[in-house]
């Protein structure tokens, strides 16, 4: 994860999701965990008719 | 002396037969929360004057000649995530609290209610069911009956409490990463995870909904078996819910388990996990003769996929309230909310791709198998506001670890029954019975027969006030 403050400071922008400063350094902290997480996933070969299964019936 | 748990199903054949009454009952049940609540805390709202008002309804019914259901004049409580007409659907927060009473029951709640089961109040929960601790930062930490200086599990944790202690014999729960099989395991009581989509989730507050799943906590089998039926059926108002017509297991639940096909989950569901949870699984494995072992591919990657679509969805679900009142989240909930937030949709869809990939992978293994089994959680109950645990010379986090058994396998909506395992002078452990899906019924008939040899039990807890 190259740089998760600058990330977050420009994500929570660009949702109109306002952070304190107090929360700051804790949704710093998970979100670098979460990018960790998503190594894992973004890692693996996935073949292109592996679609997702959504339940929406129209 | 642990006193033998009397379960709902002897419960409702002693009212039915008028030997005791429904009054008496919801007055003991009453008259015991009265004395362990308050050490226990597990649950948020006790509805006594309408569960008295029921009760008599059951034995005038009764006394009239009217038959009131199979589970007649037995208490239950709910999550406090099951709306319950006239109580805010709290969810264990403080913003629902505010918000207009439910002005129906959710399906299972007035399901059970349709059987003759009177409800007795909600139960305490991890806020939007975030959590594996039920510590809660509005409502108190719900105590483990077993030991008051650890945590009961979570997120259904009032609901495994709530039994484990005798409060009431039979609670519902919800499980989107292992929040009724983790406390059903902390506390030693049964707690069954069904299918994906089997039962209805109408009425209940969301909190991933690709993976979120309601079900029952109880003393015995064939109390959970009645509970699963009972709660069967398509449901217009859940999306999710099956249309399969129900298929009932307590008719099945003595057939026995010749020529089903057991195996014990190996690798992962063998890793990060003290001796003392694999040791409960091989004692299962030992009575049921079973020595095969089965691997269920890249299951890290089904946690880590599980992790990002429920902090997705979930974050997106409270959107609106991270955005103008963060201050009023639980601080144990509210920085990953925030976080979760801002997972770039690449990281989501990749997630749900991966999670048909591994649903095909564990769809071939059942090809060759029909039950598996692994522990529920990789120890027993960590102490309350413990944040570091040591697992075979490793230090790991309590809070997340707790789930390591349970997320793979609620990620692909397999049905689970957790079925508990005392152990002299120590806290109990569970272990997880898994079948294909729509297999509940092999899933029943295993754990009976483990009940029958004495293997798996539920006796209640009398805790020593504080």
């Amino acid at each position: 994860m190259p740089d998760p403050l600058r990330y977050v400071e420009q994500m929570t922008e660009l949702l109109g999701l306002p952070l304190s400063p107090e929360y700051q350094p804790g949704v710093v902290e998970n979100f670098t965990k979460l990018a960790a997480i998503a190594d894992l996933i973004m890692d693996f070969p996935l073949p292109e008719d592996i679609e997702i299964a959504p339940v929406f019936q129209p | 002396m642990t006193p033998v748990a009397v379960d709902a199903t002897q419960i409702a054949t002693v009212i039915r037969g008028q030997e005791v009454s429904a009054l008496a009952v919801v007055a003991s049940s009453l008259a015991r929360i009265a004395s362990y609540n308050q050490s226990l805390n597990c649950f948020t709202t006790v509805m006594a004057d309408s569960a008295l008002a029921a009760a008599k309804q059951i034995d005038q019914a009764l006394a009239n000649g009217q038959n009131p259901g199979p589970l007649a004049g037995v208490p239950f409580a709910v999550k406090n995530l099951f709306d319950v007409e006239g109580l805010p659907t709290l969810a264990g927060s403080k913003i629902n609290g505010s918000r207009p009473p439910a002005r129906q029951d959710a399906t299972a709640v007035a399901a059970l209610k349709q059987a003759g089961a009177i409800l007795i109040g909600t139960l305490n929960m991890d806020e939007y069911a975030y959590g594996f601790v039920t510590e809660n930062a509005h409502y108190g930490v719900t105590h483990n009956p077993h030991n008051f200086s650890r945590v009961a599990g979570g997120s259904s944790g009032g609901s495994a409490a709530a039994v484990a202690a005798g409060l009431v014999p039979l609670t519902l729960g919800s499980d989107t990463n292992g929040s009724i099989r983790v406390p059903a395991a902390l506390c030693g009581v049964f707690g069954f995870k069904p299918t994906y989509g089997r039962l209805s989730r109408a009425g209940t507050a969301l909190f991933s909904s690709s993976f979120d799943h309601i079900g029952p906590f109880a003393t015995s089998v064939r109390d959970i078996a009645t509970v699963f039926d009972l709660l069967q059926g398509a449901d217009p108002r859940d999306p999710v819910c099956t249309h399969r017509p129900p298929e009932p297991c307590l008719p099945h639940l003595d057939q026995g388990i010749g020529g089903l096909r057991i195996a014990i989950a190996a690798d992962y569901f063998a890793q990060n996990a003290a001796p003392e949870a694999l040791a409960v699984v091989e004692q299962v494995a030992q009575a049921l003769r079973v020595t095969r072992q089965v691997t269920l591919p890249e299951s890290h990657r089904a946690r880590a996929a599980a992790f990002l679509i429920t902090t997705s969805e979930g974050a997106n679900l409270h959107l609106a309230d991270l955005k103008t009142r963060p201050q009023d989240f639980d601080p144990a909930t509210r920085d990953r909310f925030l976080a979760g937030a801002l997972t770039p949709s690449s990281w989501y869809l990749q997630a749900q791709r991966f999670r048909s990939w591994y649903r095909d992978q564990v769809r071939e293994i059942f090809q060759t198998v029909d039950v598996i089994l692994a522990p529920t959680t990789p120890f027993s109950a960590p102490a309350i506001g413990q944040d570091k645990i040591l697992i075979n010379g490793t230090e790991m986090a309590p809070r997340a670890q707790l789930g390591w058994f349970t997320q793979p396998l609620s990620f692909i909506g397999l049905p689970v029954l957790s079925v508990p395992i005392h152990r002299p002078n120590d806290l109990p452990l569970g272990v997880q019975l898994i079948a294909a899906p729509y297999n509940e019924a092999l899933i029943l008939r295993v754990a009976a027969v483990l009940e029958a040899q004495g293997i798996v039990s539920a006796p209640v807890v009398t805790p020593e006030v504080l």
